[in-house]
């Protein structure tokens, strides 16, 4: 019965390969490189499907791209398939079904990102006029990564037919840069370039630097080429290439040397001096010395020997475009670029500083309120800016739609961490306002707590919160500057509870309030105001907007149970740099540490630890000098 | 209260009666398990112990070894270095245990070694790690920078034509000595010192936007760039979150990592990350089926089929079936005799093939390279046959002379142009 | 002169006593020396414990006394660490590199076996060169020397810098965290040339003795004991007398003794150094007993818990540091290390491993609203019921 069956779906299969000669028969030709594609060795297969210039051959590039097809084990040959398991075979050519097969006997083919690629490339000339603009655009992407001289004339020839006007422009530039690289006419080729000069883009920066590769080289003439520039090597570098290029004898190395002088032991002595004396470098050099003088090996080489060499060769490098105009015409075009990308880093820089510091701000705001204004040390601050990011996390489990949950979740977080701080206030700190430094260490006891019940509850592993797909990408205003919308909209949140903040401390009776206990507590109780309660809501206000700031980083970054540590030696920071007990202070201080960070960051590129560091270090000698921040209350408010 | 008591341990006596029939001898062998069930190294490692012990089951439940039950005796270091070596001297010392199974850092590993070759201990350390180490008394089931790193590297070569590499990574030992191996393999492959941009960032680290950045700047000169990534543990979450937030895609920039697996990638909203690559001895979506029965294993044992497995996982079960078999081979749990029988033995991989543990003390296991998938598994693109592991590697100077060899040479640290033995005891 | 402190410190000799008594205790009870019943590793936890008493009084006197809530002390304990495994990384390693050097037919030179023990040694964080702050690893008198002299000078310059500028309280609190915190990302760098995150390891092995570790390790349980005892006889001098009042009555109110006519900052940085300089010491007792020192030994948390230690054991009293630092290590290696019974509340079993620190966290809350003298409180209870009146 089951034989029958195969039988039958076998004579159906062979039928239409039949009809299929010509597609099937060629991928069975290539049959490993397809089954099996690597970058090196496909190119050959993609040429003869191309060469059989039949119509379903871009349909099943496409496909064999988008991982799309199947090899059936049982007759070797490629099919499209669908349905569930038993699948439907469908053949490449005819597009109907003609068979089916169960999922082990199919092995799906799969091409590797670098073939991808290289498919992609070859279905450009088929995809830049096609009617489907997504189609268009993935030619032009293919051509942006990798363009090639036979590309220029099908990307020239589609521009006039092109309906889109975005697609075009873009045309219209791929066009200028391949010009720019394999244009035939110099004049062509100098005149995209100087056009090319007002952009920043990488690719633009890429087509510059492409035709201005070069190689080094070494002669004892300088050789009739267009020299990119006379190099002057330093003298280990410079013995080494003549060394590579065969133009002068290598040097002995030390442990050349060694194993010399160890293949030449006569009696206990190396050239008359006694071994156990070579523990000294000058002695193996006066042993060497002495096997060279008496001929048994090759003399050793000589600085100044090798100094000549040096001296008899000119060091130079040579660009591969042999036409000085155009590389000329690139120089000049590459320099012009370089200073409107330096000025453009800058600009990104100072974005990414400002992202860090209202990043630094938020977290800081809270303590800014709770120890500025109150003067007490709340080390469990981070540990609500966990709890914060943990109710977000809790709140998209809830609710899966992302933009609902969080602007769900920045009022609960509020509320959460508002209430976790008013319990904290009354219970604890209430009790401690005269002795601050058992604040400091009562509120870590009820960090290390808050940490380790968030690590049995959420476990250790980080806890993902997704932002909503409108927060997602960037702001791009080219290739050098952009920002991440998430961190714009950290920002506007920064910039948003600065002003809550600074209206209720400045214009509500809330604010006056706060503001009249700040300064003295025994004048404000006497006045009718009740300080047990200002407090209580003061340390409430500043742990809440803890939490909304732990929504915010974890939207950009992480939740674990640690993240909390890793904001609040920051956050003291800047409190205290800034100046204690204004909001001013606390923003000033944000950002000269937000600015300061990106700056050594900058200047140390390869180390971002490092940076911190020296930021730190910075900190603390700061303080040495204004150990009450950057902007001090003065008069009898600054207290004590 | 007496009902109470009396329950459990009426129990706990049938369960002893009904296991020990299963058992040819009264008797026990005691398999240490040394893996931190707290602190931050926590969640990673106490998978590990999960697998363990349900090797161990597996095992028993199988007639155990030598006609003996096999009992595991769980320790916790807390992620904690010092407090390792303290735990592996109770193991061996107090507890005497006839094998440990732990570690994950290697900073934990380097402060186990010296109790270990003290004590004459035996040690399966499952992680892939940086190499250029090699001990008597540690088998290393995981991958050793030419397992891993350098196959990858060689991907981002032959088949994405990648000619700028951005190396970035976790400041510690693993990634600087797997960044150092790979600049000088680099190197030797023909990319200048200059297309080769190194950078390191703290443990946690959430703030990617200039580092990502630069990435992407790497490009303007026209060549490829691919990152090579040893970012560890939480840092990847911003690090990826970042690369999708300035639409870094998978045809622009390829990224492989060597830390990311099933289990950190549950972490993560993997849309954006879709063609990003990893290379690992090991992935779940190994389609064979030594590996269906493991994954069902897994999911009955720990009651959740939503857990992921992983390579360390595969380490450890590769590890811990050529000590049994080992064992019944020589028919003695005996430290030594045991070291002598391991190199040698061999078991099939999960993912296909057999692995081989070699006279270094590490395995010959395939290598395969992940494209990362939407829901958070691996396309398996590539799959190398068995890589012997190599503890010196061949692409820096100073250890390209070292071999480490315990069958015919009896040392792991042998200079073969003085055809000396370094040392015998591990460099920690 | 030190007879009559003796004789006029009562407590100090109770203390020096009970410390002989149980340092005897422990060797005859050790596997190398006595008994047997007591195990090396666990010889190897006491006295790592006496290491912590040590540092825990010196930080009971900088705050507990002077009023300077020090969070880096432990940046003082790890240099001392680090400066000892410095020397005996160098030592073990040369020791091992000249042996294999030694089968060469030719001798090797000086240069060659620096190179050689540089890339053991720095060979798995993947460099080779010597750093310059390893000049003196090769002698283990600069070493030692180093132990007290680099946590005496940085803690000299950091004081003198922070004390001129008065700053004080909190501030000075969160101040001494940064610097620990700087010094412990520092070191986490791989540039440090301190092997970063691997900080040294391999310290319980003495380079040129063939000792076992069961020897080593009560050898290093007596020295940790000689150093406490030393440690405490020294703060004991310290805080008694004229000095000792002019210390507390800083800790009291800064300002009047400073209208008094004494020069604070003097006072204040010669705490500070004194006791940093001891903390050195104790590191380098205790990272040999540990086996490996890296940065994450000296960040924040653990100069925190050096603060809780002292607080749940009491403050201002030296045994009460010791105390404290004994009851809550030994409490927190019995809780971690699943020494504690697991309760089954029946919904919900209680791991201890994972709800310690919870434990450990509020405890500390607890005392410090409601028993701010600390478990040392409780002899002034005995005292008073005793002596039917407040002790002076």
């Amino acid at each position: 019965m089951l034989r029958a069956l195969v039988m039958a779906v076998s004579i159906v299969v062979l039928a239409a390969a039949a009809a299929a000669q010509d597609l099937q028969s060629v991928l069975r030709t290539h049959s490993e490189e397809i089954a099996k594609p690597s970058r090196r060795s496909v190119q050959v297969a993609i040429d003869d499907l191309i060469a059989l210039g039949q119509p379903e051959v871009p349909m099943f590039l496409e496909r064999w791209q988008g991982k799309e097809v199947y090899q059936w084990d049982t007759d070797g040959q490629f099919y499209y398939v669908d349905g569930a398991d038993p699948f439907d075979l469908i053949d490449i050519s005819t597009g109907e079904v003609v068979g089916q097969a169960p999922k082990g006997e199919l092995s799906q083919i799969k091409p590797n990102a670098g073939v991808r690629g290289v498919i992609g490339t070859a279905l450009v000339q088929f995809q830049l006029q096609d009617p489907d603009p997504e189609r268009r655009i993935a030619a032009l992407d293919a051509i942006a990564r990798d363009g090639s001289a036979d590309q220029l004339e099908p990307l020239a020839a589609s521009i006039d037919a092109e309906p889109d006007a975005a697609i075009r422009a873009r045309k219209e530039s791929l066009l200028q840069m391949l010009t720019a690289r394999f244009g035939d006419a110099t004049e062509d080729r100098v005149a995209a370039i100087e056009a090319l000069s007002t952009e920043v883009s990488v690719d633009a920066r890429a087509v510059m630097n492409q035709i201005l590769t070069s190689q080094n080289g070494v002669a004892t003439e300088l050789p009739d080429a267009n020299i990119a520039e006379i190099r002057e090597p330093e003298f280990a570098d410079a013995y080494a290439e003549l060394v590579a290029a065969d133009l002068a004898e290598p040097a002995l190395s030390a442990d050349e040397i060694k194993s010399v002088l160890a293949a030449n032991i006569v009696e206990g002595r190396v050239g008359g001096i006694p071994v156990s004396t070579l523990s000294d470098p000058d002695a193996r050099i006066a042993a060497y010395q002495a096997l060279a003088d008496a001929g048994t090996v090759a003399p050793l080489m000589t600085q100044s020997d090798m100094q000549a060499a040096i001296d008899a060769h000119v060091f130079y490098s040579v660009y591969d475009e042999p036409i000085a105009a155009v590389t000329d015409a690139a120089v000049a075009a590459l320099k012009h670029m370089e200073l409107k990308v330096g000025a453009m880093q800058t600009a990104d820089l100072a974005m990414d500083a400002i992202s860090l510091a209202s990043i630094y701000f938020l977290a800081a705001i809270g303590l800014a309120v709770t120890f500025g204004v109150m003067g007490v040390i709340n080390m469990a601050h981070g540990e609500f800016i966990m709890m914060g990011a943990y109710t977000g996390y809790v709140i998209q489990q809830i609710i899966p739609d992302y933009t609902v949950s969080i602007i769900v979740a920045l009022p609960v977080a509020f509320a959460v961490t508002f209430a976790a701080g008013v319990a904290m206030e009354r219970l604890v700190i209430r009790h401690l306002y005269k002795r601050p430094l058992e604040t400091l260490l009562a509120t870590f006891g009820i960090s290390i707590a808050l940490q380790q019940i968030a690590k049995n509850i959420f476990g250790t592993q980080a806890r993902p919160l997704t932002s909503p797909a409108w927060l997602d990408g960037a702001l791009v205003f080219n290739d050098v500057v952009a920002i991440s919308y998430i961190r714009i909209a950290i920002f506007v949140l920064a910039v948003l509870f600065l002003c809550l903040i600074l209206f209720i401390l400045k214009k509500t009776r809330l604010g006056l309030e706060v503001r009249a206990v700040t300064q003295n507590p025994g004048m404000a109780a006497s006045m009718g105001i009740n300080p047990d309660r200002i407090n209580m809501l003061t340390f409430g206000l500043g742990s809440g907007i803890a939490g909304i700031a732990g929504v915010a980083i974890g939207l950009y970054a992480k939740v674990t149970s640690e993240m909390g540590a890793d904001y609040i030696v920051q956050s003291f920071m800047t409190v205290v740099v800034g100046g204690v007990g204004n909001v001013w202070g606390t923003l000033a201080g944000a950002s000269l540490i937000g600015f300061l960070q990106k700056g050594i960051e900058w200047m140390n590129p390869s180390n971002t630890l490092a940076a911190q560091t020296y930021m730190i270090l910075f900190i603390i000698i700061f303080i040495q000098f204004r150990p009450k921040g950057i902007v001090a209350l003065k008069g009898r408010a600054a207290g004590n | 209260m007496f009902k109470k008591t009396l329950l459990p341990a009426l129990s706990t006596a049938a369960v002893i009666a009904g296991a020990s029939t299963a058992f040819a001898q009264d008797c026990t062998i005691k398999v240490g398990v040394l893996h931190s069930l707290s602190g931050t190294m926590a969640i990673s490692e106490t998978t590990l112990k999960d697998t363990m012990l349900m090797l161990v089951e597996g095992q028993n439940a199988a007639g155990g070894l030598l006609g003996c039950e096999l009992e595991a005796v769980v320790v916790d270091p807390a992620s904690d270095w010092p407090l390792f070596a303290e735990k592996a001297r109770e193991l061996i010392s107090v507890h005497e245990v006839d094998v440990i199974f732990g570690n994950w850092t290697s900073v934990s590993r380097k402060s186990v070694l010296p109790v270990l070759e003290e004590l004459n201990g035996l040690l399966f350390y499952p992680v892939q790690y940086e190499g250029e180490e090699s001990s008597r008394n540690v088998f290393y089931t995981g991958a050793a920078p030419n397992q891993q790193a350098i196959p990858a590297v060689d991907y981002f070569l032959e088949e994405l034509g990648v000619e700028k590499f951005a190396l970035l990574g976790t400041d510690y030992v693993y990634p600087r000595t797997t960044n150092n191996i790979l600049e000088a393999y680099l190197m030797d492959n023909g990319i200048a010192a200059e297309d080769i941009f190194v950078n390191y960032t703290p443990f946690g680290h959430s703030d990617w936007a200039t580092i990502v950045s630069d990435v992407v700047a790497l490009g303007a000169d026209g060549k490829q760039v691919g990152v090579v990534s040893t970012i560890n543990g939480d840092a990847n979450i911003g690090f990826y979150k970042e690369l999708a937030a300035q639409g870094v895609s998978a045809e622009d920039i390829p990224v492989v990592a060597f830390s990311v697996g099933e289990e950190e990638l549950s972490g993560l909203d993997t849309t954006n990350l879709v063609g990003h690559l990893a290379a690992w001895n090991y992935f779940m979506s190994a389609d064979t089926e030594a590996n269906a029965e493991f994954i069902a294993a897994w999911h009955e044992f720990i009651g959740d089929d939503a857990r992921v497995t992983n390579d360390p996982m595969e380490a450890h079960y590769i590890g811990f079936n050529m000590w049994v078999n080992a064992v019944e081979e020589t028919g003695t749990t005996d430290i030594d005799t045991v070291i002598a029988a391991l190199p040698g033995q061999e078991f099939p991989n999960l993912t296909g093939g057999t692995a081989v543990m070699l006279p270094n003390h590490h395995l010959a296991k395939p290598v395969l390279i992940g494209e990362i998938l939407e829901d958070g598994q691996f396309d398996i693109i590539s799959q190398t046959t068995e890589v012997p592991g190599d503890a010196w590697t061949d692409y820096l100077p100073e250890s390209a002379v070292l071999v480490s060899d315990w069958v015919e040479l009896e040392c792991g640290m042998y200079n073969t142009e003085t055809e000396s033995c370094v040392q015998l005891t591990s460099n920690y | 002169m030190k007879n009559s402190f003796l004789v006029t410190n009562r407590s100090v000799l109770v203390f020096l006593l009970c410390l002989a008594l149980f340092t005897l205790g422990v060797t005859v009870l050790a596997e190398a020396t006595g008994a047997g019943v007591i195990s090396t590793s666990f010889v190897k936890t006491l006295g790592k414990t006496l290491c912590l008493c040590l540092i825990a009084i010196a930080m009971d006197v900088v705050w507990g006394y002077c009023g300077i809530l020090s969070l880096g002390h432990f940046a003082f304990f790890g240099i001392g660490g680090y400066a000892i495994g410095m020397w005996l990384m160098y030592a073990r390693t040369h020791d091992i590199v000249v042996g294999s050097l030694s089968n060469d037919v030719i001798p090797a030179t000086s240069a060659e076996i620096s190179d050689a023990i540089g890339t053991q040694i720095f060979g798995v964080v993947g460099s080779s060169e010597f750093p310059l702050i390893w000049a003196f690893a090769h002698s283990l008198p600069l070493q030692l020397a180093a132990v007290v002299i680099v946590p005496g000078l940085l803690a000299l310059v950091f004081g003198w810098l922070a004390f001129r500028s008065r700053v004080t309280g909190v501030y000075l609190s969160i101040l001494t965290q940064a610097m620990t915190l700087a010094l412990s990302l520092y070191l986490f760098q791989n540039d440090s040339g301190l092997r970063g995150n691997n900080g040294l390891s391999g310290l319980q092995n003495m380079p040129g003795s063939d000792l076992g570790q069961d020897v080593l390790s009560i050898r290093f349980f007596w020295a940790s004991a000689v150093a406490l005892g030393l440690g405490y006889v020294l703060f004991a001098f310290v805080i008694s007398g004229k000095m000792g009042s002019v210390i507390r009555a800083i800790r009291d109110d800064e300002a009047r003794v400073r209208f008094l006519g004494y020069h604070v900052e003097s006072y204040k940085l010669f705490v500070f150094t004194i006791t940093a300089m001891v903390a050195g010491i104790a590191g380098a007792l205790y990272y040999p007993q540990a086996g490996i020192i890296n940065p994450a030994e000296i960040a924040p948390i653990a100069s925190i818990y050096l603060a809780v230690w002292v607080a749940i054991g009491g403050r201002g009293r030296l045994y009460g540091a010791v105390i404290g630092a004994t009851f809550v290590s030994l409490l927190s290696s019995w809780f971690t290390g699943g020494g504690a019974p697991n309760i089954d509340l029946g919904f919900y079993e209680i791991v201890w491993t994972d709800w310690w620190l919870v434990l450990l966290g509020l405890s500390f809350v607890l005392v410090t609203l409601l028993f701010p003298k600390g478990i040392g409180g409780l002899f002034d209870y005995i005292t008073i019921n005793r002596e039917k009146g407040p002790k002076a």
